[in-house]
């Protein structure tokens, strides 16, 4: 522990641990999606060809934002523990915000709007767009139901 | 059609294979460390063995003589950082590329990765600057820092100007016939592979150099910068991947050679944009601070 100590530790900071951990979501999320669907899956390329051009650098500019956000969450996750200022539900409910909030957009505006690449090739792809933007707004129903509840103010307390 | 328009690659035209085994024939011994043979011959490694001793001996020898003046000795993790950064330098020049590179594609974007984006972070983390200043006797330091403070480093230090060199000049060398000009003339060939290795380095100082934490732009710029970067690396990395063979124009390599060469350039990219957020949060969170950028929570 090398941040500064006060004896008595400050209350849990609602607000920053929504966004720190929504941002380590979106970023939690963009792994998964390049990691098993890109990568071990293989049903969609990082760039398949029929990209049109803009779609080629907003995709990049978007994917290097996540990147950020990854790192810069869990810098942001390190310094709320290390202030004993985390407040879990708070946390818990910007996760999966976060994680939904990338899925919805990945789902809508690069398959759908920008067509950077479609979820899988050769196949029916509305079953797949439904699963993929089904499981975006999933996530983001349950993250608004823990938000809610933790806006609470007896789960505040409780952290 | 525009120069990038992502259209299917064009098919080898019939004899096109012909030419190229051909210009790799040419090529011959001035592409050395682009050549898959090279690791036959044990004395390629010297340049290599050469510039790794004269930079690590530099600096350890600097490093003792300042632990001596001052009292103090010089840190343990720059040291370390400096070391890493060189060894990755040395091995870039080196036969080794060939050894891990299963083509000439890859193994100049082995190259590129090393000398552009890895070397360049434990390079400037180490703190080589900082460490020649406190070296120098006092009047000549006034004058170096005062040289530092010019308004023509602090414009060629900033990030943007910085990334410009970085991501313009792969550009310039990639979309340009610079690339194929260059693996046939040994000494453009030498000069593009200083430009990488400068720019990385000016790019990496300007983001995260410890002589430029309290100078120049502020976070946010640096981050952004940053992100823009990293995009605008990923994009070319994208590009060259759809136009291949065609990008780079001339070069004697297949596409398919190519295509996996634009995917290492592209995840490679990635890791040095995390490795390089990394370095610069790292600073920040040593710092104690409170908030990222976030001053609608500052005050609670």
């Amino acid at each position: 522990m090398t941040g500064p100590t006060t004896d008595d530790p400050q209350p849990p900071d609602r607000r920053r641990s929504l966004l720190v951990a929504g941002a380590i979501g979106v970023g939690l999320m963009a792994a998964v999606d390049e990691i098993v669907f890109h990568q071990i899956l293989a049903w969609h390329h990082f760039y398949d060809r029929s990209t049109p051009e803009v779609a080629v650098l907003s995709d990049g500019l978007l994917h290097s934002v996540e990147l950020v956000l990854l790192v810069a969450g869990f810098f942001g996750f390190a310094d709320l523990r290390r202030r004993g200022a985390l407040h879990r539900s708070a946390g818990w409910a910007g996760l999966l915000l976060g994680a939904g909030a990338f899925q919805l957009g990945d789902g809508v505006v690069d398959h759908k709007v920008l067509r950077v690449h479609q979820v899988r090739y050769d196949v029916d792809l509305l079953p797949y767009d439904v699963a993929w933007i089904g499981a975006g707004v999933l996530l983001l129903a349950a993250g608004a139901v823990v938000g809610a509840r933790a806006a609470r103010p007896e789960r505040a307390r409780r952290r | 059609m525009r120069w990038w328009a992502l259209a299917p690659p064009v098919r080898n035209a019939p004899g096109a294979d012909d030419v190229a085994g051909e210009r790799t024939a040419r090529l011959g011994p001035a592409s050395v460390s682009h050549g898959s043979t090279a690791h036959v011959d044990p004395t390629g490694w010297l340049p290599a063995v050469a510039l790794l001793t004269v930079l690590v001996g530099g600096y350890a020898a600097t490093a003792v003589r300042v632990g001596v003046r001052t009292g103090r000795p010089w840190s343990a993790h720059r040291g370390a950082a400096f070391a890493a950064g060189a060894l990755v330098l040395a091995f870039a020049v080196s036969p080794g590329v060939a050894l891990v590179a299963p083509d000439a594609a890859r193994a100049h974007m082995v190259q590129h990765v090393l000398l552009g984006m890895v070397a360049p972070l434990g390079v400037v983390l180490g703190a080589p600057l900082t460490l020649a200043l406190a070296a120098l006797p006092v009047r000549r330091r006034r004058t170096a820092t005062a040289l530092l403070r010019t308004r023509a480093v602090h414009v060629v230090s900033h990030p943007v100007t910085a990334a410009a060199l970085h991501v313009g000049g792969l550009a310039a060398l990639y979309l340009t016939p610079l690339y194929s000009r260059a693996l046939a003339e040994r000494w453009l060939h030498d000069v593009v592979l200083v430009h990488v290795t400068v720019a990385g380095c000016l790019f990496a100082w300007s983001l995260v150099g410890p002589e430029r934490a309290a100078r120049g732009p502020g976070p946010g710029w640096r981050v952004g910068v940053l992100v823009v970067a990293s995009a605008a690396h990923g994009s070319l990395a994208k590009l060259l991947y759809a136009r291949a063979p065609a990008l780079p124009p001339g070069s004697p390599h297949s596409g398919e050679e190519l295509r996996a060469a634009a995917q290492w350039m592209y995840y490679a990219g990635d890791v040095a944009e995390v490795a390089l957020t990394v370095a610069l949060l790292a600073t920040w969170y040593r710092r104690g601070a409170r908030h990222i950028g976030a001053p609608a929570v500052a005050g609670r």
